[in-house]
């Protein structure tokens, strides 16, 4: 145990900074109904997440997984994943909606309780991405979901995807976000 | 003077509860070489869930609905009726250890029905791993509350905590001994390492997790703000065992009512209670969660070093 | 006014109550709806005579003994000896034969036209009747007379639902085992017979210097293992869970709440009365038996999912938590320290009452279930809540009474039991103390378990959702069942609350075992404000505790439903299912609930699985088409205990039969021998 315990303390910190020229990478696009601003200053502290594959390439979710990381580190912004839609604010949607996946990303979304935010995140989840026009899909998730906000790219880069985050909560809006 | 300290009494536990777990969070962030989440994490989440909506599941019925009520006030009853920072209250009416074993079964008990009321396989099996683990920590955690009172003469926390006599070295050994076995139970009972690990999204690792899946908005926020309570009541328990050994003992409580006294007894306790924080966070950080089948082994093993300790007084 | 009260005339009018209620039921058996109405009246007013009449000898102290005369035989006098133990139990068969008359008007409905109500109604009288002869008889001849009313009518209201084979084949269990004990009963009192020349209670009581060392020991453990099978010790309780569950569910209740307490009651006279003073290696033994019964009682509890077998394992339980109170109070006695065993001995009386409350509670919970649902097997229960809400409250309270959670009456009575072995451990020296340890140590783990075993009883049966068609048929059950449930989950509340008021009452009658006359201090004090035991040892206030958890609770109620968000919606949906539908066959199963348990303690329970794969095509077994999994528990008694002695002595009876070789010359040969030896023998 205490071989561990040095190990720890001898790794140097390795995470990314946030600077606030960086906030351009952010490229979302805001679909649908704009998410009011009240309900945007309920989430700037606390953020709950619940990821929803419905049927994707696993691309996204490897992205995501990164976000966690001692490099992204998601949760110094107060965000995290939840294990239930319950628990969920917003739902972060991968993946073209197969047919088999269309009924259980619309339960899922009925069971996530109000205020809630929809993200299609990932170019597949946007408009069918790479299996555009196939038979076993249905073509991107505002086919079963009317989605707040969009993170294109095939997948974004978990950099992308916390800013865009970020940005969705204004706070890179509001004040600079600058880490050491 | 003394209505402000009682006041002090009743709100401490749950003020300073999310913040205890905030802070285990962020050492163990540290430790994962990540920034992690601000210590005052958990206060902002409280707020945020008290704000949203709920959606109740069709098949849940009135206990469904009662039973965060229950668990979190419960959780702050017991939290009142434990010495936090003074030494000087007597409660004779809510003070036994007996009393805080079962009141604190209770709420684990309405924790346990809601989680099957749902109907889902997961809350379920979730109340079937709770209650088994509850019913072998019952136990261990009887056994080393009462080494402390037989060393006191006393089965009430108040006057155990008050007592005026100094540790002989006769009462070391079997202290130490009902402090490692108290922690054993303390990890079982708040849901942590090796028996639960409080982070996870896999339901087949759940035990706690699993039985509040289904809640959301305020009743959610009960029950996990009623979960640190029941980290922090516990912490409280733990520290004052701690205590006797440490001899902090005439430093660490306010004799005697007075603003100095007070204050100084806060700020020791806040100390106590980071030391084990911290040493849950270093725990936590370099075990793996057990099997489920060797938790059991786990608790015996609790309940025989609390066994031993009792048969060594005298 | 006490006086005529508790005098012997009234006490004959509480017998002739219930006598008349026995006679006129079975008059008018013809007629189910009168028999049902014309017992149970009697039965109600029967008990509330027996209330008044308890009550007021307890407050009075004015105890009764005398003496009824015509008995046709010199050994048999009809004596009665009504002091404050018999008053206190009593008190106990009339509060719960009560409420389960109440009860019964609604419950017996269910019966008509398929058996006889007149009989039920007769033999539930004569039950009564006998459970009280035996609590106040002072003849041992006369003792034995009411046990066997009261066995014989039991034994015909537990084979009463006899279309059911089962419910035949427990009776006989049932039968056979009360006889084995009341051949050991007898052994006990025609032992003291020999020795002291009576059948007398008070006359052996006053001449127990008489008996040698030898044979009070053997009258020791003849009285317990007679006793025992009454009160289900293990590992003589293998009727109870046959015949309990057999039975209807009024009587399971009175079985199980009255009748297996005279089995306390009279080791309580024996070994703490009469037999004084005693070898300290009787309350070693007594205590034992408590710490196995009670840890086994659960864990097999544990395992059922019949819910009345389950109720019936929860009675071994309790019974071994009282047998905690009762060792311990025999080992302080014998080591002359009388005021600690005042204290355990209060612990075990008020643990006699609080079981009789909440068990009955239970069982008629149970009873009014298994009314609507025709079966007793818990896997087909669920979501009974929605359909039968009264019913699920007061079960509610039965379950938190019995796992001793606060504020109810359990509770107060498990720390009352719990703070005598605590100073059992404080003050005895190393030996006993580990044997302390080991008490504690059970009843410890004995009221976890009992939580987890409540919690999977009623999730399994109230909530969740309907995992068979029946649930949807089940309705509220009518009035009579619900005040009769409805007063035992009240009594239960307000014992736990007014428990120092009760312990108060109760110290009177511990006061009146002699053994315990000289306490030097008091060890017990309760006053208005709650229970303490000495030198401030402990102390714990049911009252202070309800009403700041109620408080705690309205506080949070307004503040969190009042005060933040009050513009929150609340919305109902679907449970979160994952995306795919729930049926009733995802939710958790009552044998799954305790399956980790079961598999933890295996070394005990012995559980074991069988496969049983029915197959498409038998010769090339590729394609199962049915697969069958049986989880079952050893029966661990009958392999290691009663199958060896039942084989010995058939062995033994074929061993003898060779004495009868059918040839007339032999017999003549043995009446030879037999006149030689007597010659021999007188001269």
């Amino acid at each position: 145990m205490f071989k561990l315990f040095l190990k720890i303390f001898k790794t140097p910190s390795n995470i990314i900074p946030l600077q606030n020229k960086d906030s351009d990478q952010a490229g979302i696009v805001a679909v649908g109904k704009k998410i009011e601003n009240k309900v945007k200053k309920l989430f700037r502290g606390s953020l709950t997440i619940r990821q929803i594959d419905a049927g994707s390439d696993n691309a996204c979710e490897q992205e995501l997984v990164a976000l966690s990381n001692s490099f992204y580190d998601i949760e110094r912004f107060g965000i995290h994943f939840v294990a239930s839609p319950r628990h969920a604010d917003m739902l972060l949607v991968t993946g073209p909606v197969t047919r088999n996946m269309a009924e259980a990303v619309k339960r899922a979304y009925e069971a996530t309780p109000e205020p809630k935010i929809v993200v299609a995140v990932g170019d597949d989840a946007i408009d069918g991405g790479i299996f555009k026009d196939s038979y076993a899909v249905l073509g991107g998730v505002d086919s079963v979901l009317s989605v707040n906000y969009q993170i294109p790219g095939n997948p974004p880069t978990p950099k992308k995807i916390l800013f865009s985050l970020l940005n969705i909560l204004e706070n890179l809006d509001k004040k600079p976000v600058i880490l050491k | 003077m003394t209505i402000i300290i009682l006041e002090i009494q009743i709100i401490l536990t749950p003020l300073v509860s999310p913040l205890c777990a905030g802070v285990i969070n962020k050492i163990k962030a540290r430790l994962q070489n990540r920034k992690g989440a601000s210590i005052f994490q958990p206060y902002r989440d409280l707020w945020k869930l008290l704000h949203k909506d709920e959606i109740i599941s069709r098949d849940a019925s009135w206990i469904f609905r009662i039973a965060p009520f229950i668990v979190f006030s419960i959780t702050l009853l017991i939290g009142a009726s434990i010495p936090l920072f003074t030494s000087f209250l007597t409660n004779t009416l809510t003070g036994d250890m007996l009393l805080i074993v079962y009141a604190l079964a209770i709420g684990t008990f309405f924790l346990a029905l809601g989680g099957l009321d749902i109907g889902s396989a997961f809350g379920g099996f979730g109340s079937s791993r709770e209650m088994t683990l509850s019913a072998l920590a019952e136990g261990g955690f009887i056994f080393s509350l009462l080494t402390i009172a037989l060393i006191n003469g006393t089965t009430n926390i108040f006057a155990i905590a008050n007592a005026d006599i100094f540790l002989h070295g006769k009462y070391l050994f079997p202290t130490l001994l009902a402090f490692g076995g108290f922690l054993v139970v303390l990890l079982a009972e708040t849901a942590r390492f090796p028996y639960d690990n409080p982070a996870t999204h896999l339901e087949l690792t759940m035990i706690h997790e699993a039985m509040i899946l289904e809640y959301s908005g305020k009743k959610l926020a009960l029950m996990e703000w009623a979960s640190f309570n029941k980290l922090l009541s516990f912490n409280k328990l733990f520290i004052f065992l701690a205590l006797w050994v440490n001899l902090f003992f005439p430093i660490g409580l306010a004799y005697t009512p007075g603003v100095i006294t007070i204050s100084m007894g806060i700020i020791i306790f806040m100390i106590k209670i980071f030391l084990g924080v911290l040493l849950i966070a270093l725990l936590e950080s370099s075990m793996a969660k057990f099997r489920f089948f060797r938790l059991p082994d786990l608790l015996l093993i609790s309940f025989i070093l609390n066994a031993i300790a009792i048969g060594l007084i005298r | 006014m006490l006086e005529i009260i508790t005098s012997p005339i009234s006490f004959f009018i509480l017998l002739s109550l219930f006598f008349v209620g026995a006679i006129g039921s079975l008059l008018l058996r013809k007629d189910d709806d009168s028999a049902n109405i014309w017992s149970n009246f009697f039965a109600i007013a029967g008990s509330l005579w027996g209330l008044l009449f308890s009550v007021a000898t307890i407050i009075s102290e004015h105890t009764a003994a005398f003496l009824v005369n015509g008995s046709p035989f010199p050994l048999l006098s009809f004596s009665f000896n009504i002091d404050l133990l018999s008053a206190f139990f009593i008190f106990i068969i009339s509060l719960i034969a009560l409420f389960c008359s109440i009860y019964a008007v609604g419950y017996v409905r269910h019966y008509y036209q398929k058996y006889n109500i007149g009989a039920l109604g007769f033999f539930y009288n004569f039950f009564i009747l006998g459970i009280l002869l035996v609590l106040t008889a002072s003849n041992g001849i006369f003792f034995l007379i009411g046990w066997e009313i009261m066995s014989v009518a039991s034994f015909f209201m537990v084979i009463y639902d006899r279309d059911d084979q089962e419910n035949v084949k427990a009776g006989f269990l049932y039968l056979v085992m009360t006889y084995i004990g009341t051949a050991f009963i007898v052994v006990a009192f025609l032992l003291l017979y020999k020795f002291i020349g009576s059948f007398d209670f008070v006359t052996i009581k006053s001449g127990v210097a008489l008996l040698p060392i030898g044979a009070k020991n053997i009258i020791f453990l003849a009285a317990l293992i007679g006793f025992g099978v009454k009160a289900g010790i293990i590992p003589l309780h293998i009727w109870l869970p046959a015949a309990h569950p057999a039975a209807p569910s009024h009587i399971s209740a009175l079985m199980s709440g009255v009748m297996i307490k005279t089995g306390i009651f009279m080791m309580m006279r024996l070994f703490l009365d009469i037999l004084q003073p005693i070898p300290i290696w009787w309350g070693i033994v007594v205590l034992i038996i408590g710490i196995i019964s009670s840890l086994l009682g659960v864990l097999y509890a544990l395992t059922e999912h019949d819910i009345k077998r389950l109720l019936a394992y929860h009675s071994i339980e309790n019974i071994g938590i009282i047998l905690l109170g009762l060792g311990s109070a025999l080992i302080f006695s014998s080591l002359s320290m009388p005021a600690l065993a005042f204290l355990s001995l209060v612990a075990a009386l008020f643990h006699t009452l609080n079981h009789a409350i909440f068990k009955s509670l239970l069982f008629l919970g149970a009873g009014s279930v298994i009314n609507q649902m025709h079966t007793r097997n818990m896997e087909e229960y669920g979501g009974l809540i929605k359909y039968m809400p009264q019913t699920a409250f007061f079960f509610l309270i039965g379950s938190m009474a019995i796992s001793a959670l606060p504020p109810f009456n359990g509770f107060f009575s498990e720390w009352l039991t719990f703070q005598s072995l605590f100073q059992g451990i404080a003050i005895l020296d190393s030996s006993m103390r580990w044997l302390f340890i080991l008490a504690v140590g059970a009843l410890a783990f004995t009221g976890g378990l009992a939580l987890a075993c409540f919690v999977k009883a009623f999730g399994s049966i109230f909530l969740a959702r309907p995992r068979s068609t029946e649930v949807t048929h089940a309705k509220e059950s009518p009035r009579s069942m619900l005040i009769g449930m409805g007063a035992l989950a009240m009594l239960s509340f307000l014992f736990g609350i007014f428990s120092s008021q009760t312990v108060s009452l109760l110290e009177k009658i511990g006061r009146s075992f002699d053994v315990l006359q000289k306490i030097p201090e008091t060890i017990l004090v309760s006053n208005s404000q709650g229970l303490m035991i000495e030198n401030s040892f402990s102390s714990v206030s049911g009252l202070t505790f309800l009403l700041s958890l109620v408080g705690a609770l309205i506080v949070v109620a307004i503040i969190i439903d009042l005060i933040i968000n009050r513009s929150q919606k609340i919305k109902i949906g679907a449970t979160w299912d994952c995306g795919t539908d729930l049926n009733p066959r995802m939710e958790i199963t009552s044998t799954g609930f305790a399956r980790s348990i079961v598999v933890i303690f295996k070394g005990i329970l012995k559980p074991s699985i069988q496969h049983t794969i029915d197959y498409s095509d038998s010769e090339s077994r590729y394609l199962p088409r049915t697969r069958t999994v049986s989880l079952g528990v050893g029966d661990v008694y009958k392999s290691y205990f009663y199958q060896p002695i039942l084989t010995m002595i058939t062995s033994l009876s074929m061993r003898v039969k060779n004495i009868q070789s059918g040839n007339t010359n032999i017999y003549v040969l043995y009446i030879l021998i037999a006149l030689l030896v007597s010659l021999f023998s007188i001269l």
